[in-house]
């Protein structure tokens, strides 16, 4: 039993590596591709159909290039950067349920590889330490525009944080529950928190951007300004790394939002279409991801879409609008549910 | 139980690497792996959500602020400002009044029985809720005063620099 | 100042009103371009597969072209090379010699004749300048090289193949 239960485990969270890292390298083709749509030109189509190899041989580009350590730069912590960077952004989907639980040869296995009941707090303490990759490696660069790219992107997590933070509140108002697993299952069929937290979502979604240093909030690595910022210095894989972890936050914070705001793996009429519960599981798990790239394809959106906010107005946004909004949404919250509670 | 002298071990050890090292971004960081064990403590006690909002808050938070402002600065030997003897004095004293209050309270130390919690749900979100917000109001609230004070005085503070440019 | 042309605007600055400085509205038009874009045809042409046609006055690669006998028309006067602004076209001649009547069609041929890629600016001159209308521009672009003395050509690459007339 236990071993049926290590296996279990591992096999999942091998499995959802994989997955993590093929829709990371997809990604990147998916971003050229829509940024040449929305151009009005095609974007990559030489290696493979459709350019589907193209994520292949930038992978294997980044493996063979040169590695170079700046002779003045802190080594130990010029390699630990990236790697913080990619362990983070890897370790943040154990607390995302992908599924409904799975029935094999009469065990019960959960699509999910942790359900502990402080789910949500977990995915953003570890979003919040996916900073020091990208401030490690800043400093350790021992160049100014690195310095600046860290600086930036400390103050700007911080600051986005904490509006975050508070629009999770409100939400956990409404839900009840810490636990990612139960959120979902209050949401099913079509009763998406989105309903009940339009305003909340709006913030959160802008906060996720901006905690993924994705366009307009890319200040930290601004190619016109800090012509790379934090990984100016880097090259080769290293410099892949910290692509890819961008990649998988992106993947990662759209999996957040779907199972906070959009119900997760439930679809309207789930349970009227009388399949096994097997097949629902897995068509839950489908309609899941076609959510998540739903997201993805909206972060790409926005990215070709919006210039880069000036930091004034970065910072401006941040404390300025979004956190009495925030507060104000929690406000708003409380009231009502006292309101339903009191009267309904 | 091993596991708890290990990562006790572990947090007294990178707390120790926290003063010895010369670096003050070493420093830092090892503080910040202090703080991880710490949290691995709150979770070996089953308070996950303690666990949780040491590990945002701590790490996610302060410590990225001290790291911010420590980058900033320009901190190697030559701007080390030189301590005068006087500093070196007072320092060997506090030192060894430590040293006094830590043997004193040494002598009066009783092995007291092993703590069993009563609840063992006690560290989870909603028990932690309705303890705070019933029991413990009053503190919960004065030491939210006391938060909204320091904020209330750091916004002046900044206020005032800016009229002086 | 008086304005002379009286076309000059002036740019008004308003402070932003509340929908400017919530971002959302000007958010939503971006994303209604962007997403408009997207699903316009796209004017590319994929070269090496789908090739523009050339207009029919192009100017190409030179070619040294031969008469109804397929013997070579050029007599090495060298009035391309004095007509040719870029200095690009070099020979050297020679005489005929007995038995060669089928290969060349006046007594002096030549023996080298040099068109350096590089310099030329197809201009079309030495087209002009052939009192033998043996050089026209009619081929297609100069294919790219990775090495300068590869875009030198030589009679090699110039001179039109040999074609049969049946009659």
């Amino acid at each position: 039993m236990e071993l049926a239960f290590i296996i279990e485990k591992f096999a999942l969270v091998i499995l959802i590596f994989v997955v993590t890292l093929v829709i990371a390298m997809y990604s990147t083709l998916a971003e050229r591709k829509v940024a040449g749509f929305m151009q009005d030109r095609y974007g990559p189509d030489r290696a493979g159909p459709f350019g589907m190899l193209q994520p292949l041989c930038d992978g294997g580009k980044f493996f063979f290039k040169e590695e170079i350590i700046p002779a003045g730069a802190h080594k130990a912590l010029f390699i630990l950067g990236p790697t913080i960077a990619i362990i983070t952004a890897c370790i943040s989907s154990a607390v995302i349920p992908w599924g409904r639980d799975l029935t094999i040869a009469g065990r019960v296995v959960p699509l999910q590889v942790a359900d502990i009941n402080v789910g949500i707090l977990y995915v953003f303490g570890v979003v919040a330490l996916g900073v020091y990759g990208i401030m490690l490696g800043g400093w350790a660069s021992n160049n100014k525009f690195s310095l600046m790219g860290a600086v930036r992107a400390a103050s700007q997590s911080i600051s986005y944080e904490i509006a975050m933070g508070l629009s999770i509140i409100a939400m956990l108002m409404v839900t009840q529950t810490l636990s990612l697993r139960e959120i979902v299952e209050q949401q099913a069929g079509f009763n998406w928190n989105i309903w009940v937290q339009p305003l909340g979502f709006l913030i959160f979604c802008t906060c996720a951007f901006a905690e993924c240093n994705r366009v307009p909030f890319d200040l930290p690595e601004c190619e016109t300004e800090l012509i790379g910022g934090y990984h100016t210095e880097y090259s080769s894989m290293k410099l892949g790394l910290y692509m890819f972890s961008e990649y998988i936050n992106m993947f990662v914070s759209s999996a957040v939002m779907v199972t906070l705001y959009f119900g997760g793996y439930n679809f309207p009429f789930i349970d009227s279409l009388g399949l096994s519960p097997n097949l629902l599981a897995i068509l839950g798990m489908v309609i899941f991801f076609l959510k998540i790239f739903a997201f993805i394809f909206f972060f790409m959106w926005i990215r070709w879409t919006l210039p880069r906010f000036r930091y004034d107005q970065l910072m401006n946004l941040g404390w300025k609008m979004l956190i009495p909004l925030s507060i104000a949404n929690i406000v708003l919250t409380g009231v009502i549910t006292i309101v339903k509670d009191t009267f309904f | 139980m091993s596991v708890f002298y290990f990562v006790a071990f572990l947090s007294i050890f990178f707390a120790l690497m926290t003063i010895f090292t010369k670096n003050a971004v070493h420093s830092v960081l090892y503080l910040v792996i202090t703080f991880f064990t710490f949290t691995i403590h709150y979770i070996l006690l089953n308070a996950q959500f303690l666990a949780v909002v040491n590990f945002i808050v701590y790490m996610g938070a302060i410590m990225v602020l001290f790291l911010f402002v420590l980058m900033l600065l320009n901190l190697n030997k030559d701007t080390e400002p030189l301590k005068s003897n006087l500093i070196k004095i007072i320092g060997v004293i506090a030192g060894l009044c430590l040293v006094v209050t830590i043997a004193g309270s040494l002598k009066l130390l009783e092995t007291s029985n092993p703590v069993v919690l009563k609840d063992p749900g006690i560290g989870l979100v909603s028990n932690l809720g309705k303890v705070l917000f019933s029991e413990f109001l009053l503190p919960f609230e004065i030491s939210s005063i006391l938060l909204l004070t320091a904020m209330v005085g750091a916004v002046l503070l900044a206020k005032n620099e800016t009229k002086k440019i | 100042m008086q304005s002379l042309s009286n076309r000059k605007k002036v740019l008004e600055q308003k402070p932003l009103n509340f929908w400017e400085r919530i971002y959302l509205p000007a958010v939503f038009k971006g994303l209604t371009i962007t997403l408009r874009h997207f699903f316009k045809r796209i004017p590319t042409i994929k070269y090496p597969e789908q090739k523009r046609p050339y207009s029919k006055n192009f100017r190409g690669q030179h070619s040294l072209k031969r008469d109804e006998q397929g013997r070579e028309r050029c007599t090495a006067c060298g009035l391309c090379a004095l007509s040719c602004p870029a200095e690009a076209i070099t020979m050297i001649s020679a005489e005929r010699k007995k038995g060669e009547e089928i290969l060349y069609r006046e007594e002096k041929y030549a023996a080298v004749y040099e068109i350096n890629m590089l310099r030329c600016i197809f201009c079309g001159l030495c087209e002009e300048a052939c009192p033998k209308e043996a050089i026209y521009l009619d081929g297609p672009h100069v294919q790219p090289e990775y090495l300068r003395k590869d875009f030198i050509y030589g009679k090699d690459k110039l001179v039109e193949p040999k074609f049969e007339i049946n009659d």
